[in-house]
C-alpha cells in the first residue's frame, strides 16, 4: 500500500469520519506555503503543501491576485530541487495558477531547461505547461524545440507537443501551420495516441483547404491508421468530405466503402462512429442504411448499458427519417422498455412510437402506462411529444391516446411536463375535429385543479375560442365561472374574457352570461373589474364600437397580429407629443428562424423541446433609419420590406458583395454591401452598373456611389429604381461592380496617386414576388380564415410535376410565395402521401393574405396541389394564383 | 466542421455527492455555483443506479455523462450530447483503472484523499484541456508513478502475487461478462 503522503492521526482508525483535509483553511495553508522559501527544500513537505493548495482550489475556493502571485513566486523557488515528484506537482500548480504575462517570464527559462532535459517526463510536462502559459513572442523562441518534440521517439513527448500544438493553433495559427511536415510524419507513428493527436492537428491545420482535407482522407482511408481513436477521427473527416462533395446523385458515394468497412472494425467505438456517420449521411438510401442498422441491432442486446444507449439513441434518430429501416429492431426494442436505465427505456419507447403501426398502438400504450409512473419528468415530456406525433399520424386512434393524455394529466408532475401534455391536447383538438369535445372536456377538468396560472389562462383562452362552437356550449360555463370564484386575479381576468366570448357568440346564453359578468363587477382586482365592465357595456349595447356586430367582436376578441417585441420597441421610441401613438406604424415583419429551430430540435432528441427563441427586433428599423437619412430616398415614402442579404460573390474572393432589396410602394432600392479583402488596395468611386433589360417595369432613377472602400471596412452603394405604384413588378438584373483601384503599401498605409479603372463581374440578382410579401404570422389561422370575406376566396389546382419529396414541394411553394407558415405546417410528416400547409402574409399595399395549400403525391412522385387564397382584396387573391402559376 | 472528441469534465465525488477531485475543461459552467449545481444534479440523477460492474450513462441538459462507482466513490466523465459515448466510456475506464492501479485496488474515499496528489496527477494525464491525452490505464498509472517517486517502492509491475492474482481474476471476470 502506498505510503500516505499526509499527516496521519494515530487514532484515525477509531474515527468514523476521518478526513485528511478536515478543517483545512486557506489562510493557514498559505502560511504553510512559506516552506517553499526555505533554503533547505524538503520535497515531501513541499509536495504536501502544494496538494493542500490544489485541494483548496479544487473545492471551489479562489486565491486573490496578491495571494496567487505570492504562491506563484514561492513555487518558482522550488525549481532548485531535483526531486521528480515535487517537480511534477509544481507543473500542476503553475498550470492551476494561470500566471499573468509578467509572472510567466519568471518560469520560462526554467521550463525551457526542462524541455531539453534528458528525462522524458520533464520534457513532456514542461511542453504542456509552457504551451498553456506563453504568448506569441516566447512561442517563437521555443518553436524549434516543439517541432523536434513532435517527432520525438518517446510517444509521451510527441503527444504532449501535438496536443500543445492543437491548443496553440487557437492563439498563434501562423506558427503552428509551419509544423505541417513534422505533424505529417507523426501521423505515421506506431504509438496509437500519437497518431490520434497528429491526425487531429493535421486536420485542424488544413481544415480550411478543402482539397487538402480530401487528399488527407483519401490517403489515410487506405489503411495506415491503427489507433481506434484516430480511426474515429478519420470517420468524422471522411463524412465531412462526403458532405461537402454534395454527392447526392445516385451511384457511388466517395468513401462509403471505407465507412462500411469500419463497421467490421474490432473496436466498438469505431463501429459506433461509422454506423452513426452512415445514418447521418444526407439522403441516405435504405440499402446504405442496412449494414449500419444491423450492427446497431447487435449492440441493443449488449450487456453494457453505454453500448445499448448509444445504439438505441442512434436508431431513435434514424426512426425520425427512415422509420421502416428500424422496424426490424422492434423486438429488441420492446425488450428494452424494461431496461433498468430509464434513458434507454425512454428512447426505446419513443422509437417504437415512431416505427409502430396502427395496430400496435393499443398494446404500446398499455406498456407505456406501466412505465410512466417510474420515470423522471424530462423523460415523460419526451414520451408525451412522441405520443402527440403518433396521434397525428393515426387520427383514428385519438380516443385511446387522448385518454392516455388525460390520465397522465391528472397525475403528479411539474410545470414543463403538464405544459407538454396540455400543448399536445391542444394540438389534437386543433387537428382532429372529432377529438375536440373530449379534449376540451379533459382540459376543463384539469383547470378545476390546476396550480399553474399560465396553463389555466392558456386553456381558458382556448375554451373561449372553441367552446362556443361546440354542440352544447352551456356545459363549459360552470367550469369557467368556477375560476372566477376560486382563482387568482390573472386567471379570473382570463375567465371573464372567456365568459364574454360565450356571451358574444351564443345568443341563447347571453342573459345568463350577463348575470355572471355583473357579479364580477365587485371583484377586488382592477383588471377583472375593468374587463367585466367593458364587456358588459359593449355586449349590452350601451357603448358602441364599430357599426356591425362583427366589428364589435373584432374589437373585443380580434387577434393581435403585431409581434409584441416590435410593439415594445416602437413604444419605447415613441415620444409623447400631440400625435397619438399609431399602432399601424409598428413593423409586422417577424424574422423567422426555422433553420436554427430545426437544428436545435434535431440536436436534442431526448431533451424537452426548448422554447423557440422569440423574434429578433427586425433589422428593418435600422434599414429604415439609414435609408431615410439619404435625402434622395426620403421622398419614397414608407419602407415596406427589406430582404435578407443575398451574396453576389463567392466566399473568399477579392471583393465580397451582397445585396439587400428595399421595397417601397413605387420604388425599389438595391443596397450593395461591399467589402474589400485585399490589404494592398484602396477602391474609390465604387458603383454597381446594372443592366435591367430583363426587368422591363423598372427604370433606374438614382445611383449613390461609395466614395472610397479601404481594406476590411465595408461600405454601401445604392441604386434606386422606379416602378409602377403598388404593382409587384419582377425582373432580373445583371450587375457589374465598377471602381477605381489604387495601390496601397500595407506597411506604411500610403496610397499611390494614380488609380486604374476596373470592373468586377457580380452574380445576377432577381426581384421576385416573394419580395413584396411580408411574413406576418396569425395567432389562430382558422379564426383569421373564417374572419375573411369568402367572396375573396380563389381556388385552383396545379400539377407540380415530379418532385423529390412532398417536403421539397411544400418548401418550394412557400419560398415562391415568401409567406409565413402557420402552426408548424411547413413540416411534412415522413412518408405521408398528402399534406396541408397554412400560410399567412401581408402583400404590398398592406393587403392581408391567407393561403391554404393541400398537397398530394402520387406513386411516381407526381405532386398535385390545391391552392385556396383569401385576402382583403380579391385582386390580390388572383395575383397569388398568377404567382404560383408562373412559379 | 468535423470536431475533435472532447471531454467537458471529469468528476470524482463521494457517496454524499461532495467533491473529492474535479476537473472542468470547458466554459459550460462558468461559476463555482453552476459547477456545484451540475455536480448535485448529476449525483442525484445517478445515485440510485447500480454502476459498479459496468459503466452506465445518463443524458441531460445537452450533456452525456458516463459514470462508474466503486466503494464510496463515484466517477463521472461528461461530454457533449453529440459525442461518441464509447469514446467517453474509454476515457472513464482509463481513468478509473489507473486510479485503481495507483491506489493498489484499494479504491475508497479515504485512500483517495490520502493520495490526492496522485489523483490530481492522474486527472492531468488523462485529459489535457478537454483533449484526450491517454486512455490506457497502465500507461497513465506508469506516468503518475514515475513522477511521484514511487519507484522507490515496489513498481506496479512487481506487485505481490496475491495482488496480481486479484487483478487477473477481475480481468477474467470482465472478459466473461463481455
Amino acid at each position: 500500500m502506498a505510503q500516505p503522503m499526509l499527516k496521519k492521526d494515530d487514532d484515525r482508525d477509531d474515527e468514523v469520519d476521518y478526513h485528511p483535509f478536515f478543517g483545512i483553511e486557506k489562510g493557514a495553508v498559505l502560511q504553510e506555503a512559506r516552506v517553499f522559501n526555505d533554503p533547505q527544500i524538503d520535497p515531501r513537505r513541499c509536495s504536501q503543501v502544494i496538494t493542500k493548495v490544489l485541494y483548496i482550489l479544487n473545492q471551489g475556493d479562489t486565491l486573490t491576485q496578491i495571494e496567487g502571485t505570492e504562491v506563484f513566486f514561492s513555487v518558482t523557488k522550488l525549481f532548485q530541487s531535483k526531486d521528480p515528484g515535487l517537480r511534477r506537482m509544481m507543473y500542476l500548480m503553475i498550470k492551476e495558477l494561470s500566471p499573468s504575462a509578467g509572472e510567466v517570464i519568471m518560469v520560462t527559462s526554467s521550463l525551457m531547461k526542462d524541455m531539453n532535459s534528458k528525462t522524458d517526463m520533464y520534457r513532456a510536462n514542461a511542453i504542456r505547461v509552457l504551451s498553456r502559459i506563453i504568448d506569441g513572442t516566447i512561442l517563437a523562441q521555443i518553436e524549434r524545440y516543439l517541432k523536434q518534440a513532435i517527432v520525438d521517439k518517446n510517444p509521451v513527448v510527441a503527444s504532449a507537443a501535438l496536443v500543445s500544438g492543437i491548443h496553440l493553433l487557437q492563439t498563434s495559427p501562423e506558427v503552428v501551420k509551419r509544423w505541417s511536415n513534422e505533424v505529417q510524419e507523426a501521423v505515421q507513428s506506431r504509438a496509437s495516441l500519437v497518431q490520434f493527436h497528429a491526425l487531429a492537428l493535421l486536420y485542424q491545420i488544413r481544415q480550411h483547404d478543402r482539397l487538402a482535407v480530401t487528399k488527407l482522407v483519401t490517403s489515410l482511408t487506405k489503411g495506415s491508421v491503427r489507433s481506434p481513436l484516430a480511426q474515429c477521427l478519420l470517420i468524422r473527416y471522411a463524412s465531412q468530405v462526403i458532405r461537402e462533395s454534395g454527392a447526392n446523385q445516385a451511384g457511388e458515394r466517395p468513401h462509403f466503402d471505407y465507412l462500411e468497412s469500419c463497421l467490421r472494425h474490432k473496436a466498438e467505438m469505431v463501429i459506433l462512429e461509422a454506423a452513426r456517420a452512415i445514418t447521418e449521411l444526407s439522403g441516405v438510401t435504405s440499402r446504405e442504411l442496412t449494414p449500419a442498422i444491423t450492427v446497431l441491432q447487435l449492440f441493443l442486446s449488449s450487456s453494457k448499458p453505454v453500448l445499448r444507449f448509444a445504439a438505441v439513441r442512434t436508431l431513435n434518430k434514424v426512426a425520425m427519417t427512415h422509420p421502416l429501416a428500424v422496424t426490424n429492431c422492434n423486438i429488441d426494442m420492446e425488450s428494452l422498455i424494461s431496461d433498468s436505465n430509464r434513458s434507454i427505456a425512454t428512447l426505446a419507447i419513443t422509437t417504437l412510437l415512431k416505427t409502430g403501426n396502427e395496430s400496435s398502438v393499443d398494446r404500446l400504450m398499455k406498456q407505456i402506462t406501466n412505465f410512466m409512473a417510474d420515470i423522471a419528468d424530462e423523460f415523460k415530456i419526451v414520451v408525451v411529444d412522441a405520443i402527440r406525433s403518433l396521434c397525428l399520424k393515426f387520427p383514428l386512434k385519438y380516443r385511446s391516446l387522448m385518454n392516455f393524455l388525460s390520465n397522465i394529466l391528472r397525475e403528479e408532475g411539474g410545470f414543463e411536463y403538464k405544459k407538454a401534455i396540455v400543448d399536445s391536447i391542444v394540438t389534437l383538438i386543433r387537428d382532429i375535429p372529432e377529438a375536440k369535445e373530449i379534449g376540451l372536456f379533459h382540459l376543463c377538468e384539469f383547470i378545476e385543479d390546476c396550480e399553474f396560472t399560465y396553463l389555466s389562462t392558456q386553456i381558458l383562452h382556448l375554451m373561449g375560442n372553441e367552446g362556443p362552437r361546440t354542440s352544447d356550449p352551456s356545459k363549459y360555463i360552470r367550469y369557467v365561472y368556477n375560476r372566477v370564484i376560486l382563482e387568482n386575479a390573472t386567471v379570473r381576468a382570463a375567465a371573464v374574457s372567456t365568459l364574454a366570448k360565450f356571451g358574444a357568440l351564443v345568443d341563447s346564453l347571453k342573459p345568463r352570461i350577463f348575470v355572471l359578468l355583473r357579479r364580477c363587477l365587485f371583484d377586488s382586482d382592477d383588471e377583472v373589474r375593468d374587463r367585466a365592465t367593458l364587456y358588459l357595456k359593449v355586449l349590452g349595447g350601451e357603448a358602441v364600437v364599430g357599426e356591425t356586430e362583427k366589428e364589435t367582436n373584432e374589437f373585443l376578441f380580434g387577434s393581435f397580429d403585431i409581434p409584441l417585441v416590435n410593439l415594445e420597441a416602437s413604444l419605447k421610441n415613441y415620444e409623447p407629443s400631440e400625435t397619438p401613438f399609431d399602432i399601424s406604424s409598428v413593423p409586422r415583419e417577424v424574422r423567422s428562424q426555422p433553420l436554427a429551430e430545426k437544428k436545435a430540435a434535431g440536436k436534442k432528441p431526448t431533451g424537452p423541446a426548448g422554447p423557440t427563441s422569440g423574434p429578433v427586433v427586425s433589422a428593418i428599423d435600422a434599414y429604415e433609419k439609414s435609408l431615410s437619412s439619404i435625402p434622395e430616398f426620403a421622398a419614397f415614402g414608407k419602407l415596406f420590406k427589406s430582404s435578407a442579404p443575398v451574396e453576389l460573390t463567392e466566399a473568399e474572393t477579392e471583393y465580397a458583395v451582397s445585396v439587400v432589396k428595399h421595397i417601397y410602394d413605387g420604388h425599389v432600392i438595391l443596397q450593395f454591401n461591399c467589402s474589400n479583402t485585399i490589404p494592398e488596395q484602396l477602391l474609390e468611386n465604387v458603383t454597381v452598373l446594372i443592366d435591367a433589360s430583363e426587368a422591363e417595369d423598372f427604370a433606374e432613377v438614382y445611383t449613390k456611389p461609395l466614395r472610397s472602400l479601404p481594406y476590411d471596412s465595408p461600405g454601401q452603394t445604392f441604386v434606386a429604381f422606379e416602378k409602377p405604384d403598388g404593382v409587384p413588378a419582377v425582373g432580373k438584373f445583371s450587375n457589374i461592380l465598377k471602381f477605381i483601384v489604387k495601390e496601397v503599401d500595407p506597411a506604411s498605409g500610403e496610397v499611390e496617386e494614380d488609380g486604374v479603372e476596373d470592373e468586377y463581374q457580380l452574380e445576377e440578382l432577381e426581384v421576385t414576388y416573394a419580395d413584396y410579401m411580408l411574413k406576418v404570422p396569425v395567432s389562430n389561422f382558422r379564426n383569421a380564415w373564417e374572419g375573411m370575406d369568402p367572396e375573396s376566396e380563389r381556388v385552383d389546382e396545379y400539377g407540380l410535376g415530379a418532385r423529390e419529396s412532398l417536403a421539397e414541394a411544400v418548401n418550394a411553394v412557400i419560398s415562391i410565395l415568401g409567406m409565413h407558415p402557420c402552426e408548424g405546417t411547413e413540416v411534412v410528416a415522413n412518408n405521408s402521401r398528402s399534406h396541408t400547409c397554412l400560410l399567412s402574409g401581408v402583400f404590398i399595399g398592406n393587403v392581408k393574405v391567407l393561403v391554404r395549400l393541400s398537397f398530394g403525391i402520387s406513386g411516381p412522385k407526381e405532386v398535385a396541389m390545391k391552392l385556396a387564397v383569401r385576402s382583403d382584396d380579391p385582386d390580390v387573391s388572383d395575383r397569388i394564383h398568377e404567382i404560383v402559376a408562373s412559379g | 466542421m468535423a470536431t475533435l472528441p472532447s471531454v467537458k469534465n471529469i468528476l470524482v465525488l463521494d457517496s454524499e455527492g461532495k467533491r473529492v477531485a474535479v476537473k472542468y475543461y470547458t466554459d459550460d459552467w462558468p461559476s463555482v455555483s453552476s459547477k456545484l449545481a451540475f455536480e448535485k444534479s448529476v449525483f442525484t440523477k445517478t445515485m440510485k443506479i447500480n454502476a459498479r460492474n459496468e459503466a452506465d450513462i445518463v443524458m441531460f441538459d445537452g450533456h452525456i455523462v458516463i459514470f462508474k462507482f466503486i466503494q464510496d466513490l463515484h466517477f463521472f466523465v461528461t461530454g457533449g450530447d453529440d459525442e461518441n459515448e464509447l469514446i467517453l466510456a474509454s476515457v472513464l475506464q482509463g481513468f478509473f483503472d489507473a486510479v485503481g492501479t495507483i491506489l493498489r485496488n484499494n479504491v475508497e474515499k479515504r485512500t483517495a484523499l490520502e493520495n490526492l496528489d496522485l489523483i490530481y496527477l492522474c486527472l492531468d494525464e488523462v485529459v489535457d484541456g478537454g483533449m484526450i491525452l491517454e486512455t490506457d490505464a497502465s500507461v497513465i498509472a506508469d506516468k503518475v508513478s514515475s513522477a511521484s517517486g514511487l519507484e522507490a517502492m515496489a513498481p506496479f509491475s512487481e506487485q505481490t502475487l496475491s495482488q496480481a492474482f486479484a487483478v487477473a481474476r477481475e480481468h477474467f471476470a470482465r472478459s466473461l461478462l463481455k
